[in-house]
């Protein structure tokens, strides 16, 4: 479904990813791991299009077509969806309106026809459930005013309404209460079906035993260090990143 | 081409004693005498130029060059009375204006508390209504502003609104002023709101033009606020893109009284409008809130007065400006805070999102504070639309042009939503819309 190849992205001049990586198959789940500054976003942006960052070197395939080529528009139409690590305010549209738009934008490119009021209003009744969203937050402006938690939770709402093939998820953890991590992630693994994929950023093992991942990976430094099952997460959690740095450090140095 | 009148009279003063030959014998009145003196001001003073510290940005020379032709007379301009529901949004109480001449048969007045007058000026200066007579220039000075002292000069018609004390006007009051024919006709409407110790009306001015021609409209509207009153003034100007539009608006506050203006402009071609507030009471409170929507060449330019003369005033300020293709906005907001106005809160914030390369925006805040202890607030930004939010749109599907259209619209409406009349909302937000549709599509 997504093959990362050698991929080298950078910034007004500083090279944050350095090689990155990887290959996900329909079905599976992803987490991504790593310290702070080492390049999550950067990839998962990169990945939805962002335009900020330049692609310098290598390829990225998504449905063996060559997504880097793609406008952000198109790659949502073909179902790439990133739930933001900080959501973006949008004053003065409502959430409704912004979903109805970007369901409709994606259905039509897709030949479906666009849904109604009625219809939509439907579809969003029967998602909101999904992630318990309070139906306050559909009236109200697109994360406006939002609490971090609740800007999390709209994150997974829109995914619920976009049903994207593949999700990438950057930090939807960070800020929601225990309570909530438990209904966000089951919304995530309610809305899993054995031809989508999804990529969890997170720092935090908790939210692997919710969302159980078929693989966990390491970014440091802008490369993916290492590789491995869920009980790589349990490791990490006991021992933090320095001693994969050095591992690594060593590979290196042998090659 | 319009025509230059070279070695001739200027037009205003051919057409001011050709006027005055028409008055049968209102001549002597005292309300001609003001109209003379104002005639003899305006020669004196002329048009402004770009020297002149209020008029830097907007050069009005266009207008000066032109000749134009008041008109004396109603007409009914073949509008009928679906015509003008559809352009006052449907309202209980209008009063049309065709090129400044109140016309009858097109205005339709709801029912209304006792004591209320909801009518023309003419009708009321006839009829010596003492009241009229004496709020005629109370609050526009003809010795500042020239445009002013040509409105006076020619003053003969407009709406006279009176809501005595303890009345409330429900519904709010719609005055359409629509500009008709193919000659560059001089408009001149003049507004009298006086609104009473705790009473309260809305009122809401729209100007529209039939035909695509070079008219000047010169309007002066002219609010007293008494205590504890409660008004709100929306303005439309949707004239045709060949027009000049000259606007002022006085207001003058008593204590505790609640003036809001919401200030819309989309059309025209030279735009300036003067929105003047005293607060001239404690605890009065003032909100003037404004909206530019350009394109092409079209000139918006608002100046606004706050003058806080009086303790314990709040005022609040917010004027947007979406400006595209080579249109100019100009915004100038001055705040006076006079030596007693202690307390006094004033927040200005000025906003302009530009939509092309060739746009651009003039904004300057003027604070001149004589108090020590008040709170005053100023912001102006002036900037494209948020990569970050665009962004954000593009990645969950929506394409560039929609994402550009609801993030504009969404800026616009901000000021829109604003206005407190359902009906006239409703058809901002409509036109607002569709005007920004056709600067995309360009
Ligand atoms: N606009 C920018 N200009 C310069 N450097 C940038 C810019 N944006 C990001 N970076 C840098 O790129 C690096 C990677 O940032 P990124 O947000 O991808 O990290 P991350 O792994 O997601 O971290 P976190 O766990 O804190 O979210 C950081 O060092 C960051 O400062
Ligand atoms: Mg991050």
């Amino acid at each position: 479904m997504l093959h990362i190849n050698n991929l080298h992205a950078r910034i007004n001049g500083n090279e944050i990813l350095s090689g990155v990586n990887l290959k996900v198959q329909p079905g599976e789940i992803h987490a991504i791991m790593g310290p702070n500054g080492s390049g999550k976003s950067t990839l998962a942006q990169v990945l939805a299009g962002r335009e900020a960052y330049e692609v310098t070197e290598g390829e990225v395939l998504y449905e063996g077509k060559n997504l880097l080529e793609l406008d952000p528009e198109e790659r949502a139409r073909e179902g790439v969806f990133l739930a933001f690590q900080y959501p973006v305010e949008i004053p003065g549209v409502s959430n409704t309106y912004f979903l109805k738009a970007a369901l409709n934008s994606i259905r039509k490119h897709n030949g479906l026809e666009e849904l109604d009021a009625v219809e939509f209003l439907k579809l969003i009744k029967q998602r909101m459930k999904i992630v318990d969203m309070d139906e306050s937050l559909l009236s109200r402006p697109v994360n406006e005013g939002f609490s971090g938690g609740e800007k999390k939770r709209n994150e997974i709402f829109h995914m619920a309404v976009l049903e994207p093939k593949l999700a990438i998820l950057d930090e939807t953890d960070s800020g929601l209460d225990i309570d909530a991590l438990r209904i966000v992630a089951d919304g995530v693994n309610k809305l899993r079906r054995k031809d989508n994929a999804v990529i969890v950023v997170t720092h935090y093992q908790r939210l692997l035993n919710y969302i159980v991942p078929d693989f966990v990976h390491v970014l440091m430094e802008g490369r993916i260090v290492k590789s491995g099952t869920k009980e790589l997460a349990l490791e990490l959690e006991e021992k933090g990143y320095d001693w994969i740095k050095v591992a690594s450090d060593s590979t290196l140095a042998t090659a | 081409m319009m025509k230059q009148s070279t070695e001739q009279t200027p037009w205003y003063q051919s057409n001011f004693a050709l006027f005055e030959k028409n008055l049968n014998g209102e001549s002597s009145s005292r309300l001609h005498a003001m109209r003379m003196e104002a005639m003899a001001r305006f020669t004196e003073m002329g048009f402004p130029t770009t020297k002149h510290e209020e008029w830097r940005f907007t050069n009005v020379s266009p207008i000066a060059r032109a000749t134009f032709q008041p008109s004396f007379q109603s007409d009914a301009a073949g509008l009928s009375s679906e015509d003008v529901e559809r352009m006052s949004f449907g309202a209980t109480h209008r009063l049309v204006f065709v090129n400044g001449h109140f016309v009858k048969e097109l205005s339709s007045i709801g029912p209304l508390p006792g004591g209320v007058i909801v009518g023309d000026l003419a009708s009321a200066l006839k009829g010596n209504d003492e009241l009229a007579h004496g709020s005629l220039g109370k609050h526009a000075s003809i010795q500042e502003n020239a445009f002013t002292a040509l409105n006076m000069a020619f003053v003969q018609d407009g709406a006279f609104i009176y809501v005595p004390q303890g009345k409330v006007v429900e519904e709010a009051v719609s005055l359409l002023f629509i500009s008709t024919g193919s000659t560059h006709r001089y408009i001149a409407p003049r507004n009298l709101i006086i609104v009473g110790d705790h009473a309260r009306v809305t009122i809401a001015e729209s100007y529209l033009s039939l035909a695509n021609h070079g008219s000047l409209t010169n309007v002066v509207t002219e609010i007293t606020a008494g205590e504890n009153a409660v008004i709100e003034h929306d303005k439309l100007q949707n004239e045709s893109p060949q027009a000049y539009h000259i606007a002022s608006l006085h207001v003058h506050q008593k204590e505790k009284s609640n003036f809001i203006s919401n200030s819309i402009a989309i059309g025209g071609g030279l735009v300036r409008n003067n929105v003047t507030s005293i607060l001239d009471g404690e605890y009065a409170e003032c909100t003037l809130n404004g909206l530019s929507v350009a394109n092409g060449m079209q000139l918006i330019d608002n100046h606004t007065t706050i003058d806080h003369a009086k303790p314990n005033c709040p005022s609040h300020e917010l004027y947007k400006s979406v400006l595209d293709g080579s249109s100019r906005g100009v915004f100038n907001g001055k705040i006076f805070v006079r030596k007693d106005a202690q307390k006094t809160d004033a927040k200005q914030t000025n906003m302009t999102l530009l939509l092309s390369d060739e746009a651009t925006m003039d904004t300057k805040p003027q604070l001149e504070i004589f108090a020590d202890d008040v709170k005053c607030t100023h912001g102006a930004t002036v900037g494209q639309l948020d990569a970050d939010q665009m962004f954000y749109l593009r990645s969950r599907g929506i394409g560039t042009t929609l994402a550009a259209d609801i993030l504009t619209f969404a800026f616009a409406s901000d000021v829109v939503n604003r206005v407190h009349v359902d009906g006239l909302r409703g058809q901002l937000e409509a036109l607002v819309h569709a005007k920004l549709g056709k600067g995309r599509e360009r």
